[in-house]
């Protein structure tokens, strides 16, 4: 029986061994993974005792995001606080025992918590812990202009919308405004008052990051992509000239003018932008077919999830969307051409991108990798990341970019967005007005660059969305972005 | 240096370990040793210095490392029953203590031949089967998770399935020695027992929906028959007639079907049907909630633990995160707070035990004795398995405990006769004749 018994044994052994082994994949393999997973609640309580770095906006600097001590059971916890509240909700997010993470609380979790691996943090983190100090996690300044972000919210007031600002030579993100917004520090205790929140539209989502989130049809700010697209096809210039009669045929069928009481007659390119001629597009979209439009618009970013530092699941891609995923079309039959052309036709946008367009147009067709946090400093003083100003791709050509830089702002001069005007400085835009279909409730934009000459680059670019408008987007959203650029360009005149 | 001398020291390193593993706990909890802590690692030596003292007298030429292993398993066991609830250090002490008691008393009774058992083999199959069979009775059985494993009598929870499976083994070391012959033939009408023994274990799991110790007994019966006979070609049998009758029992019952899904995935990214409240939820949230909770429990141990009483595993209100810590997840909760490091140590204890078992088996004269030896250990060992390799997704999870550490009167209990069993044998062998 002894051989038996001896290959028993070695069966024996291997189940154990197997425990051996598995234990290690899930301790060491594993760990990291399992860690970041968000129902993870173990692991966000263990962070607890974690004296989590803080949040600062850029300028004026306070802290969008701080602790408060309390004792447990015999041991130090960190509970976060928010003293801004829902002034930067949506993009510091929060971090609490009870729930997930959202924000730059989700997705800098390894900074904040100093978890990011790096020898000399490492040496750090293991001295506080023999020392029975609370480990200290890194602080991190966003690029947020929080003078400006309260303009933008303040000036969205009760509608439903969005207002994101940035400077489009360098892609630092100045506001990001979601509205309606929420208070973070009631998340943990007091969240059914955050699902009660009310605004204008038929569902308010305050948790909704509508800036980088929220997907909405263009309307007539879709017209500068097109445009982009046909002059540097070749076959256009601004001076090309079309017959507006008011309508477009599609397939047969007139689609109408915004405006259908005064057909324009003879009108240019450049002037079809300026009062937003919806036939002329329509007929130039015929013309390049969906795919040269389509494949503009991936210069500019479209298809792809901008790269901001916020957590991807709270950043949506632009494009065209069929049962609400990003749908390529493979003919250009497959896609209504003359009214995509015009911001219409199942084509969805977030603020985020539709501000980055604006940039790229304001900066000479650089289109630039938009951030958020301008550094992250370890408790000692050294900076762990600062992100440096990175070019995502050349979008349209330089003379393309001046020529419908010129066209936007032309109609903020004497065209649909008169509202916008800024004395002292350069502002080029773009009205939209995307129906969704049910009259009454527009969704309204506006679109932007500003700057203090014609031959610089543009300093800021701004996207202004609003939702269930009656208005258009010159009445609407046009108003809004003049506040917020001016509040950025005189804080930039006073740093 | 006898067996015995060196099972004292090891005793006095156990100790240490045990008074270490308390004194962490009383530390982290109130910031200092307490004389309640103290006392508890002087009353648990003692305890296994009685025990020591009673193996001198019955089992003097006996394996000296069991005794200190299983005093380093039960010392953890208690100190973590300690953290998890205040009230369950004291409590799983008294069963310790209890157990060290009949492990006294089983080696005082036997202490001359304990092959008497041999002729009572009959009445220790038949007392398995009605141990296994008892939760079922209407009125008795108790369902815990879905799972009946429990007796209530009176006061006192009972699990039947551990007493059960000791039962097996000293009958089936009995009947295969007197049948391991004919056996050995192969002949096709040999095979009835074997039919008849795996069509009770599968009614055993229809009965109590209880895969976890169907998959133990038959597992014990297999390695056994293995032992006895050397034919592997039962083994392939039996194996095949297991997983006939699993997938079977998979078709058949839902609660079979759902233990298999939650092990295949317990992660999904969309919402599930949820049985637990009939809305969509994820089956993290749902089903799989305590699985994937003591994952993430593990995980947050890391390379070297938190430290003995300073895990995470409740949120600062005091909800507790990870159900049934103290029985099933016993060992998700050793692996935070002692990391890789020191589970593995403890699954090296397991692992010595596992082989001094054998060892001793090898060494054992006559046929019953190997076979008891033998059956024994494997039983500790793939109990072991079944238990710690489900709460690491190696296995389906099931309700089983894990020898010495996870709270439980029967559990120690049972796993003291082990001990006893494999002291008296090694005593047997090792004796000068």
């Amino acid at each position: 029986m002894n051989r038996q018994i001896v290959r028993l044994t070695h069966v024996s052994l291997a189940l154990l061994a197997v425990l051996v082994v598995m234990t290690t994949y899930w301790q060491t393999w594993a760990a990291p993974g399992l860690a970041d997973r968000q129902d993870n609640a173990i692991r966000r309580v263990a962070e607890l005792a974690i004296e989590r770095g803080l949040i600062f906006s850029f300028a004026p600097r306070r802290r969008l995001a701080r602790n408060v001590e309390r004792e447990v059971d015999g041991s130090t916890l960190f509970f976060r606080r928010y003293p801004y509240g829902p002034l930067t909700a949506h993009v510091v997010g929060y971090s609490t025992a009870g729930r997930s993470r959202t924000g730059l609380e989700r997705s800098l979790n390894d900074y904040l918590t100093g978890a990011t691996d790096n020898l000399s943090s490492v040496v750090d983190k293991a001295l506080d812990e023999l020392r029975g100090r609370p480990v200290r996690g890194s602080d991190v300044v966003t690029t947020i202009d929080l003078d400006a972000q309260r303009v933008a919210l303040e000036a969205l007031g009760t509608r439903c919308g969005a207002v994101v600002a940035l400077d489009p030579r360098t892609g630092k993100v100045r506001v990001l405004v979601s509205s309606p917004s929420f208070d973070p520090n009631l998340v943990e205790t007091r969240f059914a008052q955050i699902s009660r929140i009310t605004a204008d539209c038929a569902s308010p989502a305050p948790l909704l990051d509508r800036a980088t989130a929220g997907l909405y049809v263009p309307g007539s700010t879709f017209k500068v992509i097109t445009a982009s697209a046909a002059l540097e096809s070749g076959k256009y210039t601004p001076e090309s000239s079309f017959f507006d009669p008011g309508y477009c045929l599609v397939y047969g069928k007139r689609v109408s003018n915004f405006d259908t009481s005064r057909p324009f007659g003879t009108i240019s390119l450049e002037n079809a932008l300026v009062h937003s001629v919806n036939s002329v597009f329509c007929n130039v979209g015929l013309k390049l077919g969906a795919k040269r439009i389509l494949e503009q618009a991936r210069r500019f970013g479209f298809y792809q999830r901008p790269p901001l530092e916020t957590p991807s699941e709270e950043r949506a891609a632009s494009g065209l969307y069929r049962n609400r995923k990003l749908y390529t079309p493979r003919l250009d039959s497959d896609v209504d051409a003359g009214r995509m052309a015009f911001g219409q036709e199942r084509m969805l946008v977030t603020p985020l991108q539709m501000a980055m367009v604006a940039g790229a147009i304001g900066t000479g067709g650089r289109l630039m990798e938009p951030h958020v946090v301008e550094r992250i400093v370890r408790p000692g003083g050294r900076v762990v990341l600062r992100p440096r100003p990175k070019l995502l791709r050349e979008a349209v050509s330089e003379e393309t970019a001046q020529a419908v830089a010129r066209m936007m702002r032309l109609a903020v001069e004497r065209g649909t967005g008169t509202a916008a005007r800024l004395s002292g400085f350069v502002v080029g835009g773009k009205t939209g007005t995307g129906e969704t279909g049910v009259p009454g409730s527009n969704t309204t934009w506006f679109i932007a660059f500003a700057g203090r000459s014609e031959d610089e680059p543009a300093e800021v670019a701004i996207a202004v969305v609003l939702e269930n408008q009656s208005g258009t987007g010159g009445t609407t959203a046009a108003p809004i972005a003049r506040a917020v650029l001016e509040a950025l360009l005189a804080s930039a005149e006073n740093p | 240096m006898s067996a015995r001398d060196r099972e004292l020291a090891g005793l006095v390193l156990a100790g240490l370990v045990a008074g270490l593993a308390l004194a962490s706990v009383a530390i982290a909890r109130e910031g200092s040793l307490s004389p309640r802590a103290a006392a508890f690692a002087a009353g648990f030596f003692a305890l296994y210095l009685t025990a020591h003292a009673v193996a001198r007298r019955t089992v003097p030429y006996a394996d000296g490392g069991l005794l200190p292993l299983a005093a380093v398993l039960t010392g953890v066991g208690v100190a973590i029953n300690e953290r998890l609830d205040p009230a369950g250090g004291a409590r799983q002490a008294l069963w310790v203590a209890i157990g060290v008691g009949v492990l006294v008393a089983t080696l005082i009774v036997l202490r001359r031949d304990y092959r008497v058992l041999e002729s009572y083999r009959y009445l220790f199959g038949i007392a398995a089967v009605l141990l296994l069979l008892l939760p079922s009775v209407p009125g008795l059985g108790e369902r815990v998770n879905g799972v009946r494993l429990w007796v209530q009598a009176g006061p006192l929870q009972f699990q039947p399935g551990e007493l059960a499976k000791i039962c097996l083994i000293v009958f089936l070391a009995g009947y295969l020695r007197e049948k391991r012959e004919t056996l050995a033939q192969g002949r096709l009408k040999d095979l009835g027992p074997l039919l008849a023994i795996w069509g009770a274990a599968m009614l055993v799991v229809v009965q109590t929906n209880d895969l976890g110790s169907a998959l133990l007994n038959f597992g014990i019966f297999l390695a056994m028959l293995y032992v006895a006979t050397g034919r592997a070609l039962y083994v392939g049998v039996g194996l095949g007639l297991f997983a006939g009758g699993a997938a079977l029992l998979y078709t058949a019952l839902q609660h079979v079907r759902d233990r298999v899904t939650i092990w295949l995935e317990p992660w999904t990214d969309e919402r599930v049907y949820c049985a637990l409240n009939g809305r969509l939820e994820l089956r993290q949230d749902c089903a799989s909630y305590q699985l994937v909770k003591s994952l993430y429990s593990i995980a947050n141990g890391g390379f070297g633990g938190t430290g003995l009483g300073r895990g995470t595993f409740a949120a600062p209100d005091g909800t507790e995160l990870i159900p049934f810590l103290r029985t099933d997840f016993v060992y998700s909760a050793l692996a935070q707070e002692l990391g890789l490091v020191g589970v593995s140590a403890l699954l090296l204890c397991y692992l010595l035990f596992v082989v001094r078992g054998m060892r001793i088996a090898l060494r054992a004269g006559d046929g019953f004795s190997k076979l008891l030896a033998a059956g024994l250990t494997f039983g500790f060992a793939l109990q072991t398995f079944v238990i710690v390799g489900g709460v690491l997704r190696v296995v389906p999870l099931t309700g089983i405990t894990l020898p010495f550490l996870s709270y439980g009167g029967t559990s120690v209990l049972a796993n003291f006769l082990l001990l006893a069993g494999l002291l008296l044998v090694s005593n047997r062998a090792a004796a000068p004749r």
